[in-house]
């Protein structure tokens, strides 16, 4: 088998749900979405208003789900959806959303934009035209375990790496450990001193916890691309992991996408609930500090803010945490104007970032992040996601801006009271 | 056809068949929307989402700032209209009997001359925001046929509206003719277009509400 | 009835109209006519000629009556009755001393002494059904007699709204297939005085103008002479104020009707009624019905008896709408379910054409 426009079309009829069919009936073309995302506040392109991005599945939608539609298309009154817009709407639904959800806390009449966009590409997907980058990453999840293709050698290198440097020792396939942590590889290949780090803090708190070598890798490409099957089969490996180990929390990466593939899709996806919780890592950290098991001292005096990983704030409902733990450990904490629930895209997430096609569009959209981060004059950017943290750093770059972006959990690491065992 | 068989038409027959056309269609409407189903969500929810999501329906009256400064006109002109509506429909001692004779219920009228000017600020409203709507380039991309026939079949009993009563163009019975029966062009395409949004937008902020709310975010 | 060798005056002088009463009714009457103070003597000129002749001859068909009685069994004695009584009306059944065959015999004299310039009043609308049975004269359908009177006359007047408009009897489901005037008489001039029954000064002042300028004065759409039928009675209404303001009557015995507030929530159809009640008043001036405490009914309007009830207000429904509502809503439902059928089904064959997709699948063949 291979993609193929029909197939595309039926999942598109497939996906189709009311409140798809409720969004749409209610949408009265304000255009305030638009307003709402930073590829259209960024270029302003009326093209990447976000709920014209689904234009395509909005025809579907009249024309086979409503009377009128039926009727209309009955007559010729409107025209079917074709394989060449399938394919103009590609860069609209891929490269100019990332899945952020912002426009979807904007629509007066309350549409979840996102989540449509998360729908629409399933058929996009199996219409086959999903970009280079995105099939490539899904790809390499499936055959090599993850999207940017690290396999279980290289993390154990980079294990022994972390053991070397903290003198601990990086659990691996512990039966029964209380919590089983997932990684990204993002932060395996880019961030590896995030490992570290959680094995100094979980020393401190006295958790018993483990990595699985069944599964590591949280990211999941199939829900960025839109294969819910795929993604299933993603999430199934981690379930069976952690299921095998017994477990009783698996702690999600910081990685936004990878909460939101694990934490919320997860269940959806394979069809029934946990054995296990699931809980980003900042939640962990947040109760560990609340209970008096995470100590730190000292204060990072540098001005600095936080940048909210929209799958972890605005779409994962992880937004006091990170401020709390952060006010932990920085002294000059500045908050960005627009912040938590209503953030701004780093505008990688959603699989752009793995989207090379979308790379001058995602740098455009950074402006956006720039111009927040210059109005705060601050030179440090923490942030809890592994894949906004390579964007923030590529686009801090690109603009020659001498910000350094550092991961919440490796800071509030630093801090920990050393001596404490 | 005099005047006054126009109005007793509009009156009587015109408004019975206008009526059931929106009553057929809203239900119709909704049976399409609810036929397509939701699958149970099988995450564990952070919270219990009904008042989150009751919560948003309510809080998505109010704008989000930020795009509030973006888009002014937008916000502006639109709540103008939409209150101007709402005041010209519900609080003009005329209408508030024509819902008493039919659903039983009433409230107090506002001043005739008040809702009078109330009326033209609708009217302006309305004009601002076609403007908009042909300027604009996002609003002009989304916009089709549909938009603007909306546009004129909800501007039209107002204008007929505020015409009858100033004895504007034609006599006052041809021109109350006029004004029931745009109402009654409003009513049958209600239920077909976007207008339709006064009703689903309920079920739309529901379904974002209780969306964001099983994540613990309150949208 | 008309006598034909004395003068006006001396008719008015004998009932105790002085000259200078009648004077001043003639500039009433002109000053009602909207024609200025200067005119008044020429309608007194007319009038007193019209005291010689030409004749009127005045038809009544379906009717009750109360258009004459309005004209001469006002409170008192009026000016307007005792005109028309004096001048030469040569035909009317309730007016006339004659009867039978002497009656009809005068009606044939009119007719032929002044053929081509009389004018013909009617009150009553024309009753087609049954061939007409519903209501004759002297063994003629009201049609046949209407249009015979018709042919020779120089305009016709329809007096009140049966006339005018077919009226009551017109009233669904109008079971004597009753029309108006109008509806027989197409090729001459006819214009409508329509009220149930019509202000007496109206009627006068109409026929006043037909005689002093020998021609109907100017009409709306609807054929109703403009100045007495140029505004509403909301227009002219003293009550207005109060509708502006938003200050309704509820019942006829609250706080409301007692501050004497608008009357439009307890039925008032002065807003779509033309008619000159609000100024010229009735019983000479004296009062009018919303002045008493009464909505207008919308008596020269047509069809004022199916414009839904007196009591209910202008802008309910006239027929119930809840009914074809729920009918409608319950169709809704059906062809609800049978789409919502249609779009489980499509869904469904979706769902089942759905092959797992692989990460082949990404890529078109
Ligand atoms: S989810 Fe974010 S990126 Fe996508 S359309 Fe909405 S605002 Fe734009
Ligand atoms: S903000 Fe909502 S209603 Fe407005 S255009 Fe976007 S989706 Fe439609
Ligand atoms: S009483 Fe009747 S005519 Fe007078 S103002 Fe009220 S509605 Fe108009």
């Amino acid at each position: 088998m291979s993609a193929s426009f029909e197939r595309g079309m039926a999942a598109f009829r497939e996906v189709m749900d009311s409140p798809i069919a409720s969004f749409f009936s209610s949408c009265v073309h304000c255009g305030l979405c638009a307003e709402a995302c930073l590829f259209y506040t960024e270029t302003g392109d009326p093209k990447y208003t976000p709920i014209h991005k689904l234009d395509p599945l909005k025809r579907v939608w009249q024309q086979e789900y409503t009377l009128l539609g039926r009727l209309g298309a009955l007559v010729g009154l409107s025209k079917p959806v074709t394989e060449k817009e399938l394919e103009q709407w590609s860069e609209l639904v891929y490269d100019s959303c990332t899945l952020c959800g912002r426009c979807s806390m904007v629509c007066p009449v309350g549409n979840d934009i996102a989540y449509m966009v998360r729908k629409m590409r399933e058929g996009m997907s199996a219409a086959g035209v999903a970009p280079e980058g995105m099939i490539g990453a899904t790809q390499r999840a499936v055959t090599l375990g993850s999207p940017m293709g690290v396999k279980l050698p290289a993390l154990q290198a980079q294990i022994r790496a972390q053991e070397a440097e903290t003198g601990l020792s990086i659990p691996m396939d512990v039966q029964g450990a209380d919590y089983m942590v997932l990684l990204s590889s993002m932060e395996v290949m880019n961030f590896p001193e995030y490992i570290g780090a959680l094995g100094k803090i979980f020393r401190q708190a006295g958790v018993s916890w483990t990595l699985s070598s069944k599964a590591f890798e949280a990211t999941n490409s199939g829900i960025q691309i839109g294969a819910s099957d795929i993604a299933a089969e993603l999430v199934q490996r981690i379930v069976d992991a952690a299921e095998g180990l017994g477990v009783k929390t698996v702690i999600s990466p910081e990685c936004g996408h990878a909460f939101t593939a694990i934490r919320w899709e997860g269940p959806n996806l394979i069809g029934r609930p946990y054995r296990f919780e699931v809980k980003h890592i900042l939640e962990v950290l947040e109760e560990l500090r609340q209970a008096g098991r995470l100590r730190t001292q000292g204060c990072d005096e540098r001005p600095l803010t936080f940048h909210d990983p929209c799958q972890i704030a605005r779409r994962g409902g992880v937004i006091e945490q990170p401020r709390n733990l952060l006010k932990s450990v920085a002294s000059d904490f500045r908050e960005m104007e627009e912040h938590g629930a209503m953030n701004w895209c780093c505008g990688g997430g959603g699989g752009v970032s793995a989207n090379d096609r979308a790379e001058e569009l995602r740098l455009v959209a950074f402006k956006r992040k720039k111009g927040q981060v210059e109005a705060l004059g601050v030179d440090t950017l923490v942030t809890a996601c592994a894949n906004c943290r390579i964007i923030l750093e590529e686009g801090l770059e690109h603009y020659n801006m001498d910000v350094e972006v550092v991961g919440l959990t490796e800071l509030v690491a630093e801090h920990l009271i050393e001596d404490d065992k | 056809m005099s005047a006054m068989d126009l109005l007793l038409w509009s009156r009587g027959p015109g408004l019975a068949i206008a009526v059931s056309i929106f009553a057929f269609g809203v239900v119709l409407r909704l049976f399409e929307i609810y036929s397509l189903g939701r699958k149970a969500d099988l995450a564990k929810p952070r919270v219990n989402t009904k008042a989150c999501a009751g919560a948003t329906v309510w809080r998505r009256m109010l704008p989000d700032m930020h795009i509030l400064r973006r888009s002014p006109i937008t916000y502006v002109a639109g709540y103008l209209f939409h209150f101007g509506l709402f005041v010209v429909v519900f609080l003009y001692a005329p209408h508030i009997k024509l819902i008493e004779s039919t659903l039983g219920l009433s409230w107090p009228a506002l001043p005739s001359a008040l809702v009078d000017l109330v009326a033209v600020l609708t009217l302006i409203s309305l004009v601002v925001v076609l403007v908009n709507r042909i300027t604009d380039p996002v609003k002009r991309l989304l916009s089709g046929f549909e938009d603007y026939l909306t546009w004129a079949v909800t501007l039209l009993p107002v204008l007929t509206g505020y015409m009858a009563y100033h004895h504007l163009m034609f006599p006052y019975q041809t021109m109350l003719a006029l004004h029931i029966l745009s109402v009654e062009l409003l009513l049958v395409i209600f239920p077909f277009t976007k207008l339709m949004h006064a009703i689903t937008l309920f079920i739309s902020r529901w379904y974002n509400g209780d969306i964001a709310a099983r994540k613990g975010v309150q949208s | 009835m008309s006598e034909p060798d004395k003068s006006l005056f001396d008719l008015l002088a004998q009932r105790g109209v002085s000259r200078r009463g009648f004077l001043k009714f003639c500039a009433t009457t002109a000053s009602m006519l909207g024609l200025p103070p200067s005119m008044s003597s020429a309608v007194a000129e007319a009038l007193t000629q019209a005291a010689r002749r030409p004749s009127v001859i005045w038809l009544s068909f379906q009717e009750c009556t109360g258009c004459t009685e309005s004209l001469t069994r006002a409170y008192s004695p009026t000016i307007e009755s005792l005109i028309f009584d004096a001048i030469s009306l040569d035909y009317h059944h309730t007016l006339q001393a004659a009867s039978g065959d002497a009656a009809e015999e005068a009606r044939a004299q009119a007719m032929k002494a002044n053929y081509g310039s009389y004018l013909l009043l009617v009150d009553g609308s024309i009753p087609l059904g049954e061939g007409g049975a519903y209501s004759t004269i002297a063994g003629h359908t009201n049609l046949s007699m209407l249009k015979e009177v018709a042919e020779g006359a120089a305009a016709v007047v329809s007096i009140g709204t049966c006339a005018a408009f077919g009226g009551l009897p017109m009233a669904n489901p109008n079971p004597t297939g009753a029309v108006s005037v109008k509806d027989i008489v197409q090729d001459k001039p006819v214009m409508n005085v329509p009220g149930c029954p019509p202000i007496p000064n109206v009627i006068v002042g109409v026929v006043a103008h037909f005689l002093t300028f020998g021609a109907l004065p100017e009409l709306d759409a609807l054929g109703r002479p403009k100045v007495f039928y140029g505004d509403t009675i909301h227009d002219r209404c003293y009550r207005r104020p109060f509708y502006d303001r938003g200050l309704f009557a509820k019942t006829f015995d609250d706080e409301g009707a007692r501050n004497g507030w608008c009357l439009y929530e307890l039925g008032c159809k002065g807003p779509t009624t033309y008619n000159a009640c609000a100024t010229l008043k009735w019983n000479g001036g004296t009062s009018f019905p919303i002045q008493s405490g009464h909505g207008c009914l919308g008596c020269s309007e047509p069809k004022f008896w199916d414009g839904g009830g007196f009591y209910t207000a202008l802008s309910t429904p006239i027929q119930p709408v809840t009914g074809a509502a729920v009918t409608a809503a319950l169709a809704g439902a059906a062809v609800g379910a049978a789409v919502a059928f249609g779009n489980q089904s499509t869904k469904g064959k979706a769902k089942a054409a759905h092959t797992k997709v692989t990460i082949d699948d990404l890529e078109k063949a």
